[in-house]
């Protein structure tokens, strides 16, 4: 059994629909991204994942049990959490008070709650320099790093990061898809959306093409690479 | 003028280490206790200090949902109305048609009506009034700013217009009117409380340290509230709605608790204003008010208790002495044929808008919104609304 299974999801804004039947599965362990230009219905996946955006029809199982009705929190609780799209820091917040909100729904788990600090310091030390520092006052880059740390935090099974790449400069990025990488040999199963195909394709071992709500195309990362229409509308090859 | 104005926000910088500002505000607190020792008992000073104190719990029940969980709102004259007509329905000859006496003193045993000892009374008026902040709540939820601001606005006008109209409203029968209208449900019963002689109007210190008192018993539900985990759900939810979401902060229940606090602690200053005011009058809850416990809060500093405090004091003051009893006859003196209380509003703006200038962060900031306001630090906007 997969560990996350969308099946066939419509999600509205308003009257708009922006998933017109949206399906996808990723297994334990795995990196899965997609891909699609913009408004092709990435990021509304992903928030129709973590409650954020709830579908009106469809299925969303996580570990065998329905979510697709479940408020944010309990999905949280259940151990999905979301980088969401455009970092969405705290930013009068310390970098340290922002990790800590990330672990909010076990606030009480203090002892855990250091463990997991540092081991996101480990992974990006950048972070523990600056771990006194209001979050605002950090480039792009830096708060993408806070942003993943922080659904780090939450202790989840299943990590979802939107637009990872989006407004940081191309040496930051590379930092943080190796961290990416890193992140998931330690044993985490990550869904990703990236407009940047390139990065994501490369870390990625399965990827889902998204356009205008639907899945055009689903296949291994490194057979996408080689399709000429993915080459063309996604790789700029 | 813009460089005056920078050293002046610097030149005012006050940051104590933990020991000292904890000396300082025992030292105020000793102060607070004995001031109304050194006035005479009946002195129009100690009056004003009172309804000052009685301001302050205002101030502090709305900066919770202001100033910590960042919700506009501009109706907290609902809940001194609410908190006042627990005073008016439980506490007054009002329904003269029940009886029904409650741990009382003898003096209002003979009295037909509803008489109930005070201190159930505010605890009524503080339940009441957190119902409300939920029922207000509710509609919100989806809302932000702005919008928020609207709704709330609203509300408060309704339930003016229902203590204004409220007298020809009958719900438990025809003896039994919501309020009295304009004319007010006056007296209410002397307060009367455990070990203590019963409160008159000749002598205004037991009123005064009974405020004192809720004051401190306020002071430290909020100052725990602030520091507990949701208080530090609501600045989640305050600085940035989807992240908060992200981290998993039920937005519901976080929001509501913020309007049902905030509703409930309006509720015990509304309770205690109408008691020492001895009189439930529609006409003292206008939209004026609501502006007016903002005001302090925006003057005090925004989310920062000690601001607030600072504030509620200063613009009461200000509005109940300052303009009508010190500086009144100013104009007249001058030559001038107007009395200073007629441009009572137009000052409080002039101040508000000179402080915004000067020091837009508050007289005491909290530390979050310093930040934002003089260093730049600004909140992304949100790209997307998030399901409440």
């Amino acid at each position: 059994m997969a560990m996350l299974e969308v099946t066939d999801i419509r999600t509205f804004y308003g009257n708009i629909e922006a998933l017109k039947g949206v399906s996808l599965t990723v297994e334990e362990g795995e990196i899965v991204t997609l891909i699609g230009s913009n408004g092709a219905g990435k990021s509304t996946t992903l928030r129709s994942i973590s409650g954020l955006n709830s579908p009106r029809s469809g299925s969303i199982r996580f570990l065998g049990r329905e979510v697709a009705r479940m408020a944010p929190q309990e999905i949280v609780s259940l151990g999905v959490s979301q980088s969401p799209e455009g970092r969405h820091c705290f930013p009068r917040m310390s970098v340290r008070e922002n990790l800590d909100l990330g672990a909010y729904l076990r606030s009480s788990d203090k002892a855990g709650i250091a463990e997991d600090m540092d081991r996101v310091f480990d992974l990006f030390p950048r972070l523990k320099e600056r771990e006194r520092q209001k979050a605002g006052t950090m480039s792009g880059g830096e708060q993408q790093m806070l942003a993943i740390g922080r659904a780090l935090m939450a202790r989840p099974r299943l990590l979802l990061l939107d637009e990872p790449s989006m407004g940081i400069a191309p040496i930051l990025v590379d930092r943080i898809y190796e961290t990416i990488a890193e992140i998931n040999r330690q044993g985490m199963t990550i869904l990703l959306v990236e407009q940047n195909a390139n990065y994501a394709l490369g870390v990625s071992k399965r990827a889902y093409v998204l356009e205008t709500g639907q899945v055009a195309l689903s296949d291994q990362s490194a057979a996408l690479r080689e399709n000429p229409d993915v080459q063309k509308a996604y790789l700029g090859t | 003028m813009a460089a005056r104005a920078a050293s002046f926000r610097r030149g005012f910088a006050f940051n104590p280490s933990p020991a000292v500002s904890r000396a300082l505000a025992l030292a105020l607190a000793a102060f607070a206790i004995v001031y109304p020792l050194l006035l005479d008992p009946i002195s129009g000073l100690l009056d004003d200090s009172v309804v000052a104190l009685a301001y302050v719990i205002m101030g502090l029940g709305l900066n919770v949902v202001v100033g910590f969980a960042g919700l506009l709102d501009l109706g907290y004259v609902a809940f001194f109305a609410i908190g006042a007509f627990s005073v008016g329905w439980f506490m007054s000859t009002f329904y003269a048609d029940a009886n029904i006496h409650v741990l009382v003193s003898s003096n209002v045993h003979n009295l037909p009506g509803i008489h109930l000892n005070f201190l159930l009374v505010i605890v009524i008026a503080a339940v009441l009034c957190a119902l409300a902040g939920m029922l207000i709540g509710l509609p919100t939820l989806r809302l932000r700013g702005d919008y928020i601001a609207i709704v709330t606005l609203a509300f408060g006008e309704i339930i003016r217009v229902f203590a204004v109209n409220g007298d020809s409203v009958h719900v438990f029968g025809n003896g039994y009117p919501l309020t009295n209208g304009r004319q007010g449900i006056t007296p209410v019963d002397q307060l009367d409380l455990p070990f203590v002689k019963p409160f008159t109007q000749l002598d205004l210190r037991p009123w005064y340290w009974l405020v004192l008192t809720l004051v401190f018993i306020v002071l430290f539900v909020v100052i725990r509230l602030r520091d507990s985990r949701l208080g530090r759900a609501w600045v989640a939810v305050r600085e940035d709605e989807v992240a908060a979401a992200s981290m998993g902060v039920p937005l519901v229940k976080t929001k509501l608790l913020a309007y049902t606090v905030g509703g409930a602690i309006g509720g015990v200053a509304g309770a205690f204003l109408a008691a020492y005011l001895n009189t439930v009058n529609a006409d003292q809850f206008a939209f004026s008010f609501s502006i007016f416990v903002l005001a302090m809060i925006i003057l005090g500093g925004l989310g920062s208790i000690w601001g607030v405090v600072l504030g509620a004091i200063v613009l009461s003051f200000i509005n109940n002495r300052l303009i009508p009893d010190v500086l009144n006859s100013v104009p007249g003196k001058l030559g001038l044929d107007f009395n200073l209380s007629d441009l009572g509003f137009g000052i409080f703006g002039f101040l508000l808008v000179i402080v915004m200038v000067l020091r837009p962060e508050g007289l005491l900031p909290e530390r979050r919104r310093k930040l934002e306001l003089t260093e730049g630090v600004g909140t992304d906007d949100a790209l997307y609304e998030v399901r409440a």
